[in-house]
């Protein structure tokens, strides 16, 4: 499962910011998944579980906020803003685009031009929305 | 604070066994970089290195041209495991893109081969070959901000404006302390304008398009011949 690289890279940033910022230790990290990649939130979970307890274990203790966060776009050719649901893909769209969510631009239109040039301007994919814990004085 | 992105953090680690990381570019488009830079993956192989090549053109993808990829998918193991592809690791956006054509705009280029390189493990490699896409833009400026080790090999080719936009790209890349391996002269013919400089030379093969898609018969070019003595003096 792909979402076991990207966890990885949540507890990794949260942990380079911790240092970096003297949070000590991080009690939350609240992550967004954004609606065009579908990232599977229950094997994500447990992807982080599992990386804390083999390999990061400094960060034992620290709360995963995994939040939802709908994607949505607007068009750079005819300024028309959408949302996936305005979009028809098929399921193998849908993993090439779960893989790499820039693939949106290959295989999905601007409902009202047509047209793939659009921004994604939320919900792309995995963000860190804050990471929380007690300064180290 | 603002969203952060966590992906530039596992780079580095995903890069970590890999020893060395060879660029393979020029700046101009239709010189050969990706037949020289699959070819190139296809002889260190060969030699029995573990050669990784990936395809950092994304508008333009065609290493999976050269090399005759078809149906194959990369696993997914805690990430993206490239498939092997006559003795090479292979990665690109073609896997995702089923051949279809790829309009992104820069930050979106930016934002797909950070994800490309967040999420592939390549495990140990003996070098990495990225073909590159023409130009200095997002593709070769992530390459010189996320993977600073890189080394540069150009290609060129017989025309004063290839030879134009190289020397204008070298010296840039000099100044940003970007190591060159050299300079390879591609499609040279007899009394065509001679680069001095060049790290060698391959002889202009009429025959090479035929072999375009089959690995074993491109090694049997006489291009793969001379791009074989340029890499046992590099490699």
């Amino acid at each position: 499962m792909h979402e076991w690289a990207l966890a990885e890279s949540v507890i990794k940033t949260a942990q380079e910011h911790a240092a970096r910022a003297k949070l000590r230790p991080v009690s939350e990290v609240a992550v967004l998944l954004g609606e065009l990649q579908s990232i599977d939130k229950e094997i994500f979970s447990f992807a982080l579980a599992e990386l804390v307890k083999s390999s990061f274990k400094s960060m034992s203790g620290c709360r995963f906020r995994l939040l939802a966060q709908p994607a949505s776009f607007k068009c750079k050719a005819c300024s028309k803003e959408f949302t996936l649901k305005a979009l028809k893909k098929t399921e193998a769209e849908a993993e090439n685009i779960h893989f790499i969510p820039e693939m949106a631009h290959a295989f999905l239109k601007c409902p009202k031009c047509k047209s793939p040039d659009f921004d994604i301007t939320a919900g792309r994919g995995v963000s860190i929305k804050h990471i929380k814990g007690a300064a180290d004085e | 604070m603002s969203d952060l992105d966590p992906r530039p953090s596992v780079i580095a680690t995903r890069l970590s066994k890999i020893k060395r990381i060879i660029a393979v570019t020029g700046w101009k488009g239709g010189i050969g970089k990706s037949v020289t830079a699959s070819a190139l993956a296809l002889l260190l192989a060969k030699k029995g290195l573990k050669t990784g090549l990936l395809d950092l053109d994304l508008a333009g993808a065609s290493a999976h041209v050269v090399l005759g990829v078809k149906g194959l998918f990369p696993k997914e193991e805690m990430g993206l495991e490239p498939p092997l592809v006559a003795g090479v690791k292979f990665m690109s956006v073609s896997f995702f893109s089923d051949d279809k054509a790829v309009p992104l705009r820069g930050a979106n280029v930016s934002d797909a081969i950070i994800e490309m390189m967040a999420i592939t493990r390549w495990g140990e490699l003996d070098l990495l070959i990225m073909d590159m896409p023409p130009g200095i833009n997002d593709a070769a400026l992530d390459v010189i901000r996320l993977l600073p080790r890189t080394e540069v090999l150009a290609v060129t080719t017989p025309s004063v404006i290839a030879h134009s936009v190289l020397e204008r790209s070298l010296e840039l890349y000099r100044n940003l302390k970007v190591p060159v391996l050299g300079v390879i002269a591609n499609m040279e013919r007899s009394g065509s304008g001679a680069l001095k400089t060049a790290a060698g030379r391959i002889r202009y093969d009429a025959d090479l398009e035929k072999a375009l898609g089959d690995p074993a018969k491109l090694l049997r070019t006489n291009f793969a011949k001379d791009l074989a003595k340029i890499a046992a003096a590099l490699f």
